[in-house]
């Protein structure tokens, strides 16, 4: 214990592992959101890749919080599909958050069947033609969401998935998940690709 | 000029051995009333059991057992004719269907697009073989000789020069003179073809009609082809016997693939696309199964078709066995090839925005995929409009400024649950007198005891046709998600 070791040797050897901040993931899409852009590792969305959105009920933000992107990528010219929302996308409010409706695509309603969403989202996202998509697989298996993550990489997309909160303690192939709480309103991040997810809640306003 | 004749010796045959997936099994053709049914072909492993044309059925199935029958039907031999013909008039403006199962073409002045005859006749055979139709092809400078020699070679191209040769030693029988002609010739023991050039014309002409001399001259090429050129319809028309009955779906996918594969020929041949078809299912003693299939824009890429096809195809219920199948389709417009950058940078099994839409809408069903347009009206419910997708460049209206929720409700409900926070509101909404639809409602923004962000109304006391909620109750209208 006595002997002084000077720490360049130590680390010269490759005997002391130093932490070092992440390298920012090339080509992530920023998300619009400034607190939850610097807590994900590449300052983003996982390019090509899905992510997944878990709530524990409709209408706590899980819009808002993707709105900013899907309004830079449809100005870009991007393309945007919607397979089997829940809802009716109410166009009015789609506009007004800056979405470019003419890069817009609904495919199904909330009465398509499960399996058809699953293979709509999968040939949207293996086609290349897609900039994002959002589906909302309702009974998905871990299998059919790892198709939809390794037909997000084939198509170079960006992929969400709305799923209920329960799903979040199940393992899943997703590159990113994040939990929306209404109560108090926050995201947490459950798993990140390539960084450790913050421990914090990250607080989420919604206006 | 060069003709090219392209005989089709087993065209029945193969017509019908095409809607088969296993063309090896034995099958014979019959025709014939029902008291004395004939064999009028048979395929090869029919053959090898002893069975060929001219059996009487009963005999027939005395030698052999195993095989499968199909009926004979003139008919359906005119549809291949014409099947190939459309086929055929990609490769020739000047295409023929006068030497009966035969098509002549006239390829001089093909051979600048499809290369030396060599190539060009590979190229005619390996799409022949991919149609199901067997051949033998013969070229030669007249259409009378190249139908003539095909009838004893395959594979053969004689120039001006080779052709009085080459016909020389054709069998008489064989080269296309009436049967009692060709029997007289047999009688006075002429063999070759050169044997009968060598007769006196005045003889000839004295002891024959004038039709033999005629023949002569044009094999020659001494009289020019007068022949009845085919001429592409303005629609296609393709049926395909079953000849058993077929209940699931997987089992048409080989037929509509013959049958599509069949529509692109045909389309390729007049240069022209597809943008709307009809499927059909026949059924024993029931209506048929109609399927519509429409596209966007005109294709002709046969796997495309297929793809479409099959997708519509498996999302119906088959309500009955389907004893055949068959494609029309009338719309036939310009096909514009989509054109695409040399080096356009592509992600691997990148698909086409529009292809993809048209996957979409194959299987979900046409009103499934749209696009979204707000439209300017107060009414919540009247406030966009789906866009079908074909439309590309469309007005936006201007949003309203006040805020809207982005998940709207089908229909309003009563909302469930207790509401704990009353974010903002009311807004009146009072409009919709000119057309009997007029609601008057006052919408609040709420927050749910689950923290959920609603977009709810309450009736204002009167007048409001559609708001159906009980006095004092939320009516829940959307999501401010």
């Amino acid at each position: 214990m006595g002997a002084v070791v000077a720490i360049d040797a130590l680390l010269q050897e490759r005997r002391v592992w130093k932490g070092r901040p992440f390298a920012p993931v090339p080509g992530a899409q920023p998300t619009g959101h400034a607190a939850l852009d610097a807590a994900l590792p590449g300052g983003g969305w996982p390019q090509a890749a899905l992510s997944e959105l878990l709530l524990p009920c409709d209408g706590i933000g899980e819009l808002r919080l993707l709105w900013p992107t899907l309004a830079r990528l449809s100005q870009a010219g991007g393309r945007i599909v919607l397979v089997a929302p829940p809802y009716l996308p109410y166009a009015p409010a789609w506009q007004a958050a800056g979405i470019d409706l003419r890069r817009l695509l609904v495919a199904g309603g909330a009465a398509t069947a499960p399996r058809d969403a699953l293979w709509a989202a999968e040939q949207c996202l293996r086609s290349g033609s897609c900039a994002a998509l959002l589906c909302w697989p309702l009974q998905a298996d871990d299998r059919a969401l790892r198709r939809l993550q390794v037909a997000a990489e084939a198509g170079a997309a960006l992929a969400f998935a709305t799923r209920p909160l329960a799903a979040a303690r199940n393992p899943s192939p997703a590159a990113l998940r994040i939990a929306i709480d209404a109560q108090p309103a926050q995201l947490r991040v459950l798993k990140c690709r390539g960084g450790l997810a913050p421990v914090r809640p990250i607080p989420w306003v919604v206006d | 000029m060069r003709w090219a004749c392209l005989l089709l010796p087993h065209l029945a045959m193969d017509g019908v051995l095409r809607g088969f997936a296993d063309p090896a099994a034995p099958r014979v053709l019959v025709a014939g009333p029902a008291q004395r049914r004939v064999l009028q072909a048979a395929n090869p492993a029919a053959r090898a059991q002893g069975l060929k044309p001219g059996q009487a059925l009963a005999e027939a199935r005395a030698v052999a057992r195993g095989f499968a029958e199909s009926e004979c039907d003139p008919r359906e031999l005119g549809q291949w004719q014409r099947l190939l013909a459309a086929w055929a008039y990609r490769y020739s403006s000047q295409v023929s269907l006068h030497g009966g199962n035969a098509l002549l073409l006239e390829v001089a002045g093909s051979h600048g697009l499809f290369g030396p005859w060599p190539r060009f006749q590979a190229r005619l055979r390996a799409e022949l073989e991919e149609l199901g139709f067997r051949h033998r092809i013969v070229l030669a400078p007249n259409p009378f000789a190249a139908r003539a020699l095909a009838n004893a070679h395959d594979g053969l191209a004689v120039d001006a020069d080779g052709l009085r040769a080459a016909l020389a030693r054709l069998p008489v029988q064989r080269a296309g003179f009436a049967a009692e002609t060709a029997a007289a010739f047999a009688r006075m023991g002429l063999r070759r073809l050169r044997q009968v050039l060598a007769l006196p014309r005045a003889g000839i002409a004295r002891r024959f009609p004038p039709a033999v001399l005629q023949h002569l001259d044009r094999l020659l090429g001494g009289e020019p082809a007068l022949l009845e050129w085919y001429r592409p319809p303005d629609r296609f028309d393709a049926r395909l016997e079953l000849g058993y009955e077929v209940e699931s779906s997987q089992a048409l996918l080989f037929p509509l693939r013959r049958l599509t594969a069949d529509l692109a020929a045909f389309l390729a041949g007049r240069d022209g696309g597809v943008q709307r078809f009809v499927l059909r299912l026949e059924h024993e003693g029931r209506a048929d199964t109609a399927l519509e299939v429409g596209l966007l824009a005109a294709e002709r890429d046969p796997a495309l078709l297929f793809e479409i096809a099959r997708s519509r195809l498996e999302r119906v219920q088959v309500p009955a066995a389907v004893r055949a199948l068959a494609l029309h389709a009338d719309e036939l417009p310009a096909f514009v090839p989509a054109h695409r950058g040399l080096f356009e940078p592509r992600v691997q099994q990148a698909v086409p925005w529009e292809q993809l839409r048209e996957r979409l809408r194959a299987r979900l069903g046409e009103d499934a995929v749209h696009g979204l347009r707000v439209h300017a009206d107060h009414r919540p419910e009247c406030a966009w409009r789906g866009e079908s997708v074909a439309e590309t460049a469309r007005p936006t209206a201007p949003a309203t400024t006040a805020p809207r929720p982005g998940w709207l409700l089908p229909g309003p409900i009563p909302l469930r649950g207790a509401v704990a926070q009353v974010l903002s509101g009311p807004e009146r909404i009072e409009t919709g007198w000119w057309d009997a639809a007029d609601l008057r409602r006052d919408y609040y923004r709420l927050r749910t005891r689950l923290g959920q962000d609603a977009w709810a109304y309450r009736p204002a006391a009167t007048g409001d046709k559609r708001g159906e909620g009980r006095e004092g109750g939320w009516m829940l209208h959307g999501w401010f998600a």
